[in-house]
């Protein structure tokens, strides 16, 4: 056994057992630190791939960014799971049968693209290039694939714009500041020296 | 002449089995942390010198000529303070939040060139490496902020968890111009691609003023330093996220922080100051000479203005944070990322001439 598949072994290992920690544990905050693990084994099992743009940006993305956001979430919600495991026993078969069916379906993608071409680490396209995994990528993306690359995209930026018109509602009667009037102040509008007229026996020493 | 041994000691190593790498790389990793670990000592001695002299003090003057002792004082006294577990935190999640907040602070180092070609790991992608690794600092926070169960504690890692997610943007996108301008995502590329006769006007803080300095202020919101330190804000939140840490612990999360200073400093230059370079042209001769001390002087000139900044601004108000980076800086970074590869494209800078 060669030192990569022992790491791959290794890797893969521990990202099965942190996925199935996400679901099983009952600390909503485990679990999402459960899924960060997950996160990051999987991009060293990308690493071993020598796809490093891929595994560095999940790193990145999903656990320096997404997973970030979704322990801030689940710590300020304070979720109780018990009234979630409620439904278990019921929704079983349901779930039983999605999974199963996803199961197959991805049985067989992976058996058809095994059946279509051996797949080996020195025939990636990077290799065959010449240059950097990332460089390749880039001109992948920006070259052969810039129009689904575009359409992405847009698509991302309209949902941006729906989450924010979503969120944002002006309600009458409340009371904000605007940053850039409070800069522009100046000390004549906020401030009037008074000369008062001093008293008493100490006055004029 | 640090090539040729560089190079010696490598051709040295080259026959080597497996082992002899391993040990070889070990090296190499202390000989990085090590001098990290005493730069941080110090850098706390400076601090409060400095603060010190800003504000008519004196600082520190007691232990040691030159109060030089004074590092070695805390450390011990932080090392034999008992560790405290506080009721019902999270025993598990607790003591690792420091250690996941150091890990990032120091694994970052691993790319940091500190001359041509001297550095630990000269990979291709060490510009995406180097925002991973900053990226994941923010763990230590938020966990130290749940596993202490204290409310203020809670409350400082929400606040810095809030903060750093938002700085990490404007701080990515700072980077996205320095990568459009140099064409690599090796950090020794990018400061090659800054060479040139002209000295410090061949460096990217010229095209790339705005950015430079989104980068730098981002970089002090990242580590949680005053005037952005609300995470802390001892006025407000007694100590924030670290409130129910003392004796070592604490001082990991101390080292930690010290530590991202420094490599935000680091940063700074190789990305924006032309690392290693010399600011004055090829022809003046030993002054023009390129070399680890430029870099090792503007890294300290950043590392300085850390402290200047603490002993000079008070302290934000947190929604003018959160303003100040989406509002203002993420917009001007997108708008300058454009700006920059216009100059790329009309061939306006010369890169690495």
């Amino acid at each position: 056994m060669t030192t990569e598949l022992a790491l791959f072994y290794a890797f893969a290992a521990v990202t099965v057992g942190a996925a199935l920690g996400v679901i099983t544990v009952k600390n909503t905050v485990h679990a999402a630190l459960l899924l960060v693990l997950t996160f990051f084994s999987c991009a060293c099992l990308w690493l071993l791939l020598r796809a490093e743009f891929l595994a560095i940006v999940l790193v990145l993305v999903y656990v320096g960014a997404v997973m970030v956001l979704f322990l801030f979430v689940v710590m300020m919600l304070d979720i109780k799971t018990d009234s979630l495991r409620e439904g278990f026993a019921r929704y079983l078969p349901v779930a039983a049968v999605v999974a199963g069916i996803m199961l197959a379906q991805m049985l067989a993608l992976i058996g058809w693209n095994a059946m279509l071409q051996v797949p080996a680490p020195e025939s990636d396209g990077a290799t065959l290039a010449g240059v950097g995994n990332t460089e390749w990528l880039g001109r992948a993306l920006f070259t052969d694939y810039i129009l689904p690359f575009e359409v992405a995209a847009v698509i991302l930026t309209v949902a941006i714009v729906a989450a924010i018109a979503l969120t944002l509602r002006r309600r009458p009667g409340v009371r904000h500041q605007d940053p850039s009037r409070q800069v522009l102040v100046r000390k004549e509008d906020r401030l009037r020296v008074v000369k008062v007229a001093t008293e008493g026996k100490e006055a004029g020493k | 002449m640090v090539e040729v041994v560089k190079g010696a000691i490598d051709a040295i190593f080259a026959g080597l089995p497996m082992v002899a790498v391993v040990v070889w790389t070990l090296v190499k990793i202390i000989a990085i942390t090590v001098p990290l670990i005493v730069a941080v000592a110090f850098y706390t001695l400076a601090e409060r010198k400095v603060i010190g002299w800003m504000q008519v003090r004196r600082g520190p003057v007691y232990i040691g000529p030159l109060a030089l002792l004074q590092p070695f004082a805390d450390t011990f006294k932080m090392l034999f303070k008992e560790l405290i577990l506080p009721t019902n935190a999270s025993r598990f999640l607790y003591f690792l939040a420091p250690v996941l907040s150091l890990a990032p602070a120091f694994a970052a180092w691993a790319v940091v060139p500190f001359g041509e070609g001297m550095a630990l790991a000269d990979v291709n992608a060490g510009l995406l490496y180097l925002l991973a690794m900053t990226s994941m600092g923010v763990y230590g926070v938020i966990l130290a902020g749940w596993a202490s169960n204290s409310k203020y504690a809670f409350l400082g890692a929400m606040r810095s968890a809030a903060q750093v997610v938002s700085y990490e943007i404007a701080l990515g996108f700072a980077l996205v111009g320095v990568l459009a301008m140099s064409g690599t995502l090796n950090l020794g590329a990018i400061v090659d691609a800054q060479k040139g006769d002209a000295g410090l006007l061949e460096w990217f803080w010229l095209p790339l003023l705005p950015l430079f300095l989104i980068y730098f202020i981002s970089g002090v919101a990242e580590t949680n330093r005053a005037p952005f330190d609300v995470a802390e804000g001892e006025s407000e939140i007694v100590a924030g996220f670290h409130v129910e840490y003392g004796g070592a612990a604490f001082a990991v999360f101390f080292l930690a922080e010290y530590a991202n200073m420094i490599l935000i400093s680091f940063l700074t230059t190789i990305m924006f100051m032309g690392g290693w370079l010399s600011p004055f042209p090829a022809s003046w001769g030993l002054l023009g000479e390129p070399g680890p001390w430029w870099l090792f002087g503007k890294a300290a000139f950043f590392m300085f203005c850390f402290l200047w900044f603490r002993a000079t601004f008070p302290r934000y108000r947190y929604d003018q944070i959160m303003r100040l980076g989406w509002k203002v800086f993420i917009p001007i970074t997108i708008v300058w990322i454009l700006v920059a590869a216009l100059i790329v494209h009309a061939d306006l800078v010369q890169v690495g001439a």
